[in-house]
């Protein structure tokens, strides 16, 4: 019964989200008050309803209700209770149903916290989530029915993908679902400015703490899904330029540039028109990441369901987001004002320079990843794109960035004379490049990755600091909450870079095959088999390795990295022993048995492997507290930018 | 000209050169890093060219594990195995560890290049369930299955 009623939930969560789609908008055009007014009831009902839905199927993963088609492919009898929530999102229907749950809470929170803005705008705004809920909402209930029946019901489940079965698991999609769908708020904002026809600094004040925070779980779930992928996958990699990697990366880069850029936007007026379209492009390429992973389009490590009707829905969803917005943009952007001139040497150009740089990074990933479906449907062979093409064109397109990164926070708006903040920095520079080629001589290898590493994050760390010093010192000019958390992001850029170059050009690897009481050297790393025992497990049977590992021949840690064949269907899995360092990761991996108590095994050392997600870590960390700044929060109009359609552009 | 339009011919310049540096770097390192897919028939009968037959081209070898073949010395991690589609086999040498869902019948993405008439891997892929075979191999096995009038295993769903 439970099950239909869950049903019943997502087909009146449909009906709430054409409600808060349709009368508003109508209102909105028509200036009547009580249509608008539905919005937020409708956005309140949609969340309500869904959660009831969530609910029902968290129960019935709980109580092992088989009849539910969705919960007997998905767990079975074995599965810790831990696994059975975390179930719920372990395939296609279920996490799709987090999907519009997550875009539920964020329309509810745009409902809650929108009472500054005027009627109109807040109709506009929850009206094109609405729409954007409809469309996810009839492709969850008329595609993808998490609460379909199996009758007669099995009396045992298949079970949860074990590669799921992990603490990592438990948060990286929420995370990653959050910041994907959050986007949908900046979006909204755009389309209702250009329904409005302009953009209106307090509406900016208003959407920027919503882009940061969406950004920040973007982040978040990234960075967890990176970690993720190190310990449990057993290749001991952090990041593979997979498509399904590479459909989240996008809308994180062009939300990086939507950061920057709807700050220079709000302050100074800038590149209004391009902030709308960059908000418009950062939604519809988290659009595009779902399609990707869903439609199954795309060959890749993670792939989820592979049906072609979910395919299209998805496409035509894309195509009419895409091309309504892009339409709208082409019909509304020319009239809007223009922002104040700026000269040559300014933090505007800076700004421009960095959207720039994010965006071509980001069509280079969109290129690299669509570039097996052209060649597919052109006929030119089935192709791959490997890792290098990502590598080397990402380096040389985030290098200027790196090295601009310092400059801009210690840049003056409008105009600057480009002698200033450089001589501010020079020795910081100077400092940077010194220690950099400490790093050189004293590399045990790979030396020059290791100098531009240390100097690349000195450089981005120290000018980051100067900034931080410099603020802090002059007194009167308070250190807002705003600037601390460009300061955290920058920061977090500087920790990501020693962590990803160093990691890169210190890492080493080895794949033996051991006895037991055989050992292999890694640099200051000896590594000892001690033993192969058999472990039971509560839903599998593992064969676990015994690794000692020393460390200047001093014993450091004893590893179990485990090889489990899960109970239902026997799939395998690694599991990595890892000793987690600040400075060096030891790692070691169960390969297949070679016969004769040999195994293969997978050894490796990771220097300031840690340092990449720290880095993530703080940079998620400042878009959070960039959030939290009171100046976004402020009812009145009093700010220096231009108000909606002032005068005073370039021409 | 005024200043505001000769910056702007600058700006709309530095863009174009900007815009057509990026696409020579692109299409070059595309052209580098692009790896084709093969079956062993493709490799085997020419029809996949000369540079991959003769070990110059770096290629991706699908197909499936062929049941039977699979061969590794004791206490060695050197494995050997043949890459069949059915209407060819290709045997295949490689060093390192073997994926967790490698096994004998089962789909399987190999890089690597020709060596003697021995495909050497760099890497093998093989798929993280059991079910699901990657759909450029289910398309090229496919056509393979259609020449032998072989009935095609229903496309599985992954995530099951």
């Amino acid at each position: 019964m439970l099950p239909e009623l869950g049903q019943a939930a997502l087909l009146l969560a449909l009906v709430a989200a054409l409600l808060q789609a349709l009368l508003p908008l109508a209102g909105a055009a028509g200036g009547r008050a009580s249509w608008m007014a539905v919005a937020r009831p409708a956005a309140y009902a949609q969340l309500a309803l869904l959660l009831f839905a969530y609910a029902v199927l968290t129960l019935a993963f709980v109580q092992q209700d088989f009849s539910v088609k969705y919960v007997a492919d998905n767990s079975n009898s074995l599965l810790p209770m831990v696994y059975r929530f975390t179930a719920v999102w372990g395939a296609h229907e279920g996490s799709m149903l987090l999907w519009v749950l997550m875009l539920a809470v964020w329309n509810a929170a745009v409902a809650l916290w929108s009472r500054r803005l005027p009627e109109v705008v807040m109709a506009r705004v929850l009206g094109v989530i609405g729409l954007v809920a409809i469309g996810f909402l009839s492709f969850l209930a008329f595609t993808s029915n998490p609460f379909l029946r199996l009758l007669p019901a099995p009396l045992e489940g298949h079970d949860l993908n074990p590669l799921l079965q992990d603490p990592g698991m438990i948060v990286h999609p929420p995370m990653l679902y959050v910041g994907y769908i959050g986007f949908v708020v900046p979006f909204a904002f755009a389309i209702a400015a250009l329904l409005e026809g302009q953009v209106d600094a307090r509406w900016l004040r208003w959407a920027r703490p919503w882009t940061n925070v969406a950004w920040g779980f973007l982040t978040l779930g990234i960075m967890l899904g990176s970690w993720w992928a190190y310990y449990e996958l057993g290749w001991g990699g952090w990041w593979f330029w997979d498509p399904v990697e590479n459909a989240s990366f996008m809308p994180w880069l062009a939300g990086a540039a939507l950061i920057h850029s709807q700050a220079a936007t709000e302050k100074r007026g800038s590149f209004g028109g391009w902030t709308l379209l960059l908000a418009i492009a950062t939604f519809s390429l988290s659009l595009l990441g779902a399609f990707l992973v869903r439609s199954g389009v795309l060959t890749s490590v993670h792939s989820f369901a592979a049906d072609p009707g979910r395919g299209l829905f998805i496409l035509a969803f894309l195509a009419a987001v895409i091309g309504g917005a892009l339409a709208l943009y082409v019909l509304r952007a020319p009239g809007l004002p223009q922002g104040r001139p700026f000269a040559a040497a300014s933090r505007e150009t800076l700004l421009l320079v960095n959207n720039l740089l994010l965006t071509a990074a980001c069509a280079m990933v969109l290129l690299g990843t669509l570039y097996p479906l052209l060649a597919d449907a052109l006929a030119l062979g089935k192709v791959s794109v490997g890792p290098p093409y990502f590598g080397t064109l990402f380096i040389v397109l985030m290098a200027p960035l790196v090295l601009l990164v310092p400059l801009g926070p210690l840049t003056r708006w409008q105009q600057e004379q480009a002698s200033r903040p450089l001589a501010l920095l020079l020795p910081w520079l100077g400092l940077a490049l010194a220690l950099g080629a400490v790093g050189y001589f004293m590399a045990p290898q790979g030396p020059l990755k290791t100098a531009v590493g240390v100097s690349a994050a000195l450089w981005v760390g120290l000018g980051t600091a100067r900034f931080a010093w410099s603020r802090l010192r002059a007194s009167g000019r308070a250190f807002t909450p705003e600037m601390l958390g460009m300061v955290l992001g920058h920061a977090g850029i500087a920790v990501f870079l020693v962590g990803a170059l160093l990691v890169e050009a210190q890492h080493v690897q080895r794949e033996v095959a051991m006895s037991p009481g055989d050992s292999a050297r890694i640099g200051r790393y000896e590594f000892r088999l001690e033993g192969v025992e058999r472990v039971q497990g509560p839903n599998y049977v593992a064969d676990r390795g015994l690794v000692q590992v020393f460390r200047d021949d001093r014993p450091l840690a004893l590893l179990h990295p485990e090889k489990r064949a899960y109970a239902s269907g026997g799939q395998i899995m690694t599991d990595a022993g890892i000793h987690a360092g600040v400075f060096a990761d030891a790692f070691a991996a169960l390969g297949e048995p070679l016969g004769n108590g040999a195994w293969a095994v997978r050894l490796q050392v990771k220097p300031f492997v840690r340092w990449i997600w720290a880095g993530a870590l703080l940079m998620a960390l400042g878009g959070f507290v960039t959030a939290t700044d009171r100046r976004f929060r402020r009812v009145s109009a009093n700010s220096p930018a231009p108000r909606a359609g002032a005068r005073g552009g370039t021409d | 000209m005024n200043p505001t339009r000769r910056r702007r011919l600058w700006f709309v310049l530095a863009l174009l050169a900007a815009a057509a540096l990026a696409a020579t770097l692109v299409a070059f390192a595309l052209q580098r890093n692009v790896a084709y897919l093969y079956t062993p028939n493709e490799v085997l009968s020419g029809a996949a060219g000369e540079a991959v037959s003769s070990g110059d081209a770096r290629f991706r070898l699908g197909g499936m594990v062929e049941t039977g073949s699979f061969r590794r010395e004791d206490g060695s991690l050197v494995a050997r195995f043949r890459v069949t589609d059915g209407d060819a086999q290709l045997e295949v040498v490689y060093d390192r560890m073997l994926p967790d869902l490698f096994r004998e019948g089962q789909a399987v993405v190999a890089t690597g290049r020709m060596r003697e008439g021995v495909f050497v891997a760099e890497d093998v892929l093989a798929k993280h369930d059991e079910t699901y075979v990657p759909k450029e191999v289910a398309d090229k096995m496919g056509l393979a299955h259609a020449r032998h009038n072989v009935e095609d295993a229903p496309p599985a769903e992954a995530g099951q």
